[in-house]
């Protein structure tokens, strides 16, 4: 075993060690990692996902900022017990635009994954601001603050082009409108035909349209209206009509 | 430490030849079960690669040869569940709503299946006994007091549909103006109107003020909610006389009522849940002790 005698060198030579077991790890890591890249099965072929609006996006952000991914899963692993409590499982296709995703390993809370359309916006606002109000068994922390802290759209052009830039189909005219289509959403009784031809059901093939609401019931526009905006959103894209199965997975 | 006695002595086994002050490395083997173990499991991981999905190629991973897949696992599972309680589901689907209480059976599984949609869907707004959260509009369920009826196929429908959400064309809708918010009401006729509601839920009130605020209300209010408090069912407009309040009964949440008014919404779940679902969850709740 003239090879493994070799092994010798290596371990008595520090600098190569390191460098070959770089090495090593590097195959195990690649050969997990890029087939998702190429292989067609990652991501499965269904209609209706389209990107966040730039609303939503921001209320992504909240999300995440505040740190909701400790306690709150966004992925519904296919089991019976929990498709039955949560809907149909999460797919990979779900969370294609989320950079980074919020699929999470805790769940404290519930899963939020197909949270969408289940409370109405009245919930959410008394949630946020008070959960134990609507669920006393509930531990989560108040978030009322979000309906004091006014956001502008300032910067979300920035964001979406960010996104963009990661691979988010985000066409030049989304980008150009970002800060219109962010003011748009919260503004039912105002002309959202814009929004909606970039983002809603003309748009997306088997896409729904764009939820427009005042959705933190609050006259000016706060994080709490870009957070339940989000919540509402979540797991209502996919037309399951044009998901099947694929048995390899 | 247990130090077990050394027995080897030098000259028995190889060194690795390092050396530091005289003490030297002894090369023993690797312990024999350690080895055979190794083994082992580099034979399982090549049988459990070819058993199962494992190596990526061109187009997907290989699938292995047992086909395992958990998206398909769990759609047979489910399956398996469905098959076992299709016949009754099909049963409570087909059968009359309104008569399906006289069938011990079907109104068995209903009581059941029902109380399990309602723990997963319905607890977080409705509070996990029906008894709704008082003040903050969400109805107890348990009390006789409708905003939308109370019979069987009323709730069955409410359920269905869902009110005021924008996603079910069939939702239940009814808007109460927003009589001080938009100016239809003045303010002294929104402090007299309050009052009158106040006398007719026979609370604390001042006559002088409610008795104005009579014809307020038969002019604004009474169209909806009947002259004489009663509410109707078929706009949703909530019972003034009695205590039962949907978003509290003292004179300042009424006061905000006249002003803002509410627009309480509820989800359609029949895109959520099949029929025999919801028939069931709408059994559950008419059997709470309020149905009518």
């Amino acid at each position: 075993m003239a090879f493994l005698d070799k092994h010798k060198a290596i371990e008595t030579h520090a600098t190569l060690l390191m460098v070959l077991s770089l090495l090593v790890v590097s195959i195990g890591g690649l050969v997990q990692i890029v087939p998702l890249f190429y292989l067609e099965n990652t991501i499965e072929k269904v209609e209706g996902v389209r990107p966040y609006t730039p609303l939503e996006l921001t209320g992504r952000d909240i999300y995440i900022r505040e740190g909701c991914y400790n306690c709150h899963s966004q992925m519904i692993r296919p089991m019976r017990d929990e498709v039955e409590r949560y809907g149909h499982y999460s797919l990979a296709a779900e969370s294609m635009y989320d950079h980074p995703f919020q699929w999470g390993s805790k769940r404290t809370g519930p899963d939020l994954a197909r949270v969408g359309g289940r409370y109405s916006d009245e919930w959410h606002q008394d949630h946020f601001m008070n959960a134990k109000s609507v669920v006393p068994e509930s531990l989560m922390p108040p978030y009322g603050f979000l309906f004091n802290r006014e956001i502008d759209g300032k910067y979300i052009e920035d964001v979406v082009r960010t996104h963009a830039m990661v691979g988010v189909p985000y066409t030049s005219e989304m980008i150009e409108n970002a800060r219109a289509d962010f003011m748009a959403q919260v503004d039912p009784d105002g002309d959202s035909s814009g929004l909606q031809s970039r983002y809603g059901a003309a748009a997306v093939p088997n896409g729904a349209d764009v939820n427009v609401r005042n959705f933190d019931g609050q006259p000016q526009l706060t994080e709490a209206d870009a957070l339940i905006a989000y919540m509402q959103v979540l797991g209502t894209m996919v037309d399951f009509s044009t998901f099947t199965p694929d048995a390899s997975r | 430490m247990c130090a077990k006695k050394v027995t080897q002595k030098p000259g028995d086994v190889p060194t690795t030849g390092h050396v530091w002050d005289g003490i030297e490395e002894l090369d023993n083997p690797m312990p024999r079960w350690w080895v055979w173990v190794f083994y082992a499991t580099i034979v399982w991981g090549i049988g459990y690669s070819i058993a199962y999905p494992a190596w990526p190629l061109i187009s997907g991973a290989t699938p292995g040869l047992l086909g395992a897949s958990t998206r398909a696992d769990v759609v047979a599972e489910i399956k398996r569940f469905d098959d076992a309680n299709a016949s009754i589901k099909q049963a409570l689907v087909d059968a009359d709503i309104t008569t399906v209480s006289a069938n011990p059976d079907l109104m068995s599984f209903a009581q059941n299946a029902g109380a399990a949609v309602f723990r997963t869907n319905c607890t977080t707004c409705h509070g996990s006994g029906a008894n709704g959260i008082e003040g903050k509009g969400y109805p107890s369920l348990l009390d006789d007091d409708w905003l939308w009826g109370g019979d069987i196929e009323n709730i069955h429908a409410t359920i269905t549909h869902g009110i005021r959400n924008t996603t079910h064309p069939d939702a239940r809708w009814s808007q109460m103006p927003a009589f001080g918010a938009d100016q239809i009401l003045e303010r002294p006729q929104i402090a007299e109107v309050v009052e009158y509601v106040l006398q007719m839920s026979g609370q604390d009130h001042d006559a002088t003020l409610a008795a104005a605020g009579e014809a307020v209300y038969l002019d604004n209010c009474a169209a909806c909610h009947m002259e004489d408090g009663s509410g109707d069912i078929t706009q949703g407009a909530p019972n003034l006389a009695d205590a039962i309040w949907l978003y509290g009964g003292s004179r300042d949440a009424v006061t905000y009522s006249v002003v803002n008014a509410r627009f309480g919404v509820m989800p359609g779940w029949n895109d959520k849940l099949t029929e025999d679902e919801i028939r069931a969850v709408a059994l559950y709740v008419h059997s709470r002790g309020g149905g009518q």
